[in-house]
């Protein structure tokens, strides 16, 4: 037969449990137990009044340019919560709930959009890799780190975040290629959020969906509401024990959205309507999630004005702390400093010009 | 004539060649609808339609690769970059393709393509959003590389640039994209490629720089004039490469001196390049060392500390001073 058609059983499923009032569908609920829930939700609100706060510090000039995650706190949340303390995590520029979650403090956020490199420093114990800005190039990391793992026969997969804009970057498909070529524990979080700056989802690739993009490297694609933690939760889960059992990555696409600028220097104005938006306002994960948990019990209205009031002091005295600290780092020679692991001579001479510069000069 | 930004002043150009000559499209990441995430394309997609400017997926590699294809075909891209920190996802279609097609096909190939690049520090930006990597475009055969230090040269390179039959890679200062305005004449202007501009006149001392610098080296000229008497010559040279031999000489062979300013890394940056010219070819009239103020050997340091990485006026006035000791 010169012409036949190779059948290919592709499809890509779309899980969503609560609902877009909160309502869980009671089969699919992961009872995810109510120390974590509470974590969960803490987090997501903290990483949302952060945000608040940063927009506001940065007018004022006291920090710089800064992507907010509002609106993609559960696709956040619930996927990093879904895996363990120990298992790498691998972000892009977005993902401070994350970051929260992870154990980073909020003044080293701070101090990082305050335009010091010491705010890059990743905490002891914690395997995070730092804030990449190059769309998409740091999925490649991931899955040598994923591979790094398996040949040490450790127990430990790798989460990586990216946005549906660097689904177009030829190293996202580089990176899903190598992962299933090699067989590594990785998990592909895609936060779809609808843009990518000013370029809509819809122009950015012709493909129904994002996790489709996995079916051609052989590995699962899955689509969760990216905006019910819950669905995220699960996905992520199911993806986790997959990897460790050996069974190799899977992309999860959290279909999703920027509830505000792409960073401080964009004018979503330009290129977005606000129907658009009010429609997604609508679809919140926060009071939604904070639904789910009241009616379970878990969390009550006045659970949740202490919550706010503590944040709101937990991030003043961050800001508080970080100005504190940016007294003391005054000293621009430490922009010589872990270059290398040893500073060669020619560096080291330019370190002496720069430093009797300055001492010439009051500096 | 109207007083415009070099924002405005690119787009002056982009606008006036697209009218002139339906070949040119304008391509790259947010170039359309939000004008560019400078605003440098602004207005051009209602004007031209999304067949022209074209709003492309995110994939530096292949707005240039398609770029490439697109002048192979006849048509001639002016291609945005995000920012030259981002570059590098497309540099092997730049050096790989864009740089060799001629070569390659021993002619029966060109391509007429222009590659913005918003490049430099300065404006309190991210990561991989300040660097001034001129060096490695400049040091590939093939390419050429220019950086304008203000609207109206801009303007002119530019369109020079866009008729160019070879690929160019132009770059643009953040930080001067609207600190000033300048006069520019709405009549075409252009400037041809290889070609540098004497900024300001002097015997005493050749100052050589291009782009952003160009501003505080011309400060620092002037100072120098005031508190020491000496007569600096600012070359602005426009074009990295090729390189204005032949100003440079002609300068260097009056004065003597010679200090070169740059926001780009020291080693093998471009002032390396340029003191080797000078050496070749006017070694013997020089009377001190020449002197370099650039940017240190170091990846460029988050914003808070930048502008201790980024050479100012008084360490360009140290820079000189040193040129002129005996
Ligand atoms: C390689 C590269 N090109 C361009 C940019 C500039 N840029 C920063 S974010 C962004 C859009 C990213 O969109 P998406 O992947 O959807 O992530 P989101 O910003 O929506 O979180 C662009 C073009 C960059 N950082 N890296
Ligand atoms: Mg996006």
């Amino acid at each position: 037969m010169p012409r036949k058609k190779i059948k290919l059983e592709h499809s890509v499923e779309y899980l969503s449990i609560l609902d877009e009032k909160g309502k869980p569908d009671k089969d699919l609920d992961p009872k995810i137990d109510k120390d974590t829930l509470l974590r969960m939700h803490r987090t997501m609100l903290l990483s949302r009044r952060f945000d608040e706060y940063q927009l506001r510090w940065q007018k004022q000039g006291r920090i710089g340019t800064f992507a907010p995650a509002k609106g993609q706190e559960a696709s956040q949340i619930g996927s990093i919560a879904a895996v363990e303390d120990d298992d790498w995590m691998v972000p892009s520029f977005r993902e401070t709930s994350v970051a929260l979650w992870r154990g980073t403090p909020m003044s080293g956020l701070l101090l990082f959009n305050a335009g010091y490199n010491e705010g890059g420093e990743i905490p002891e114990g914690q395997n995070d890799l730092p804030i990449s800005i190059p769309v998409a190039s740091q999925i490649t990391e991931a899955v040598g780190i994923a591979y790094a793992m398996k040949m040490q026969k450790k127990d430990r997969l790798v989460v990586s975040y990216f946005g549906d804009g660097a689904t177009s970057e030829g190293d996202f498909h580089e990176a899903l290629n190598f992962s299933q070529v090699f067989n590594t524990p990785n998990i592909f979080i895609c936060q779809n959020n609808q843009w990518a700056i000013s370029v809509p989802r819809e122009q950015q690739t012709e493909s129904r969906t994002l996790a489709q993009k996995a079916l051609a490297y052989g590995m699962p694609g899955i689509q969760v509401d990216g905006n019910d933690p819950l669905a995220v939760y699960t996905a992520t889960r199911e993806a986790a024990e997959r990897a460790r059992k050996g069974d190799g990555p899977t992309l999860i696409e959290c279909v999703t959205y920027r509830l505000s600028v792409h960073t401080t220097a964009d004018d979503p104005g330009k290129y977005r309507d606000e129907e658009e938006e009010e429609k997604w306002e609508e679809r919140d994960p926060i009071p939604r999630f904070q639904q789910y948990l009241k009616d379970r019990r878990i969390l009550r209205k006045k659970d949740i004005d202490a919550l706010e009031k503590e944040i709101d002091d937990e991030v003043k005295s961050a800001w508080d702390e970080v100005e504190e600290q940016i007294e003391s780092l005054d000293d621009p020679l430490v922009m010589f400093d872990h270059l290398f692991e040893e500073r060669p001579a020619y560096l080291e001479e330019q370190r002496q010009t720069m430093k009797q510069y300055r001492e010439d000069n009051d500096g | 004539m109207a007083e415009l930004t070099m924002v405005q002043a690119i787009n002056l150009a982009l606008e006036q060649e697209m009218e002139k000559d339906d070949s040119v499209h304008v391509l790259g990441e947010d170039v359309g609808v939000d004008g560019g995430v400078f605003r440098v394309t602004d207005g051009l997609l209602k004007k031209f339609g999304e067949d022209r400017v074209m709003d492309t997926p995110l994939a530096e590699s292949a707005i240039v690769g398609m770029s490439v294809g697109m002048a192979i075909a006849g048509l001639k891209p002016v291609c945005e970059l995000q920012f030259s920190g981002f570059s590098y996802f497309a540099f092997h279609q730049l050096e790989g393709q864009a740089a060799r097609m001629r070569w390659r096909t021993r002619g029966r190939y060109n391509v007429p393509m222009v590659c913005r690049i918003p490049y430099g520090g300065g404006v309190r930006a991210l990561e991989h959003h300040s660097e001034s990597r001129e060096a490695y475009y400049a040091h590939t055969p093939g390419l050429k590389m220019v950086i304008p230090s203000g609207p109206r040269n801009a303007r002119a390179l530019l369109v020079s640039a866009m008729r160019d039959p070879d690929p160019v890679i132009f770059f643009e200062g953040k930080a001067i994209y609207r600190a000033f305005r300048e006069e520019v004449p709405d009549e075409e202007e252009t400037i041809p490629l290889g070609e540098s501009q004497i900024a300001r006149e002097g015997g005493d001392l050749t100052m050589i720089t291009y782009g952003a610098m160009t501003h505080r080296t011309l400060e620092a000229a002037e100072k120098l004039a005031e508190e020491d008497g000496i007569e600096a010559e600012v070359i602005d040279l426009l074009s990295i490469s090729p390189l204005d031999d032949e100003k440079l000489s002609e300068s260097v062979r009056k004065t003597g001196r010679v200090v070169i300013v740059h926001e780009a890394h020291r080693s093998f940056g471009p002032g390396a390049e340029i003191i080797a010219r000078i050496n070749e070819k006017s070694f013997y009239y020089l009377e001190a060392p020449i002197q370099r103020v650039t940017g240190y050997d170091v990846i460029t340091p988050y914003f808070a500390r930048e502008q201790d990485y980024i050479p100012d006026v008084a360490r360009i006035i140290t820079g000189a001073r040193q040129a002129m000791a005996d």
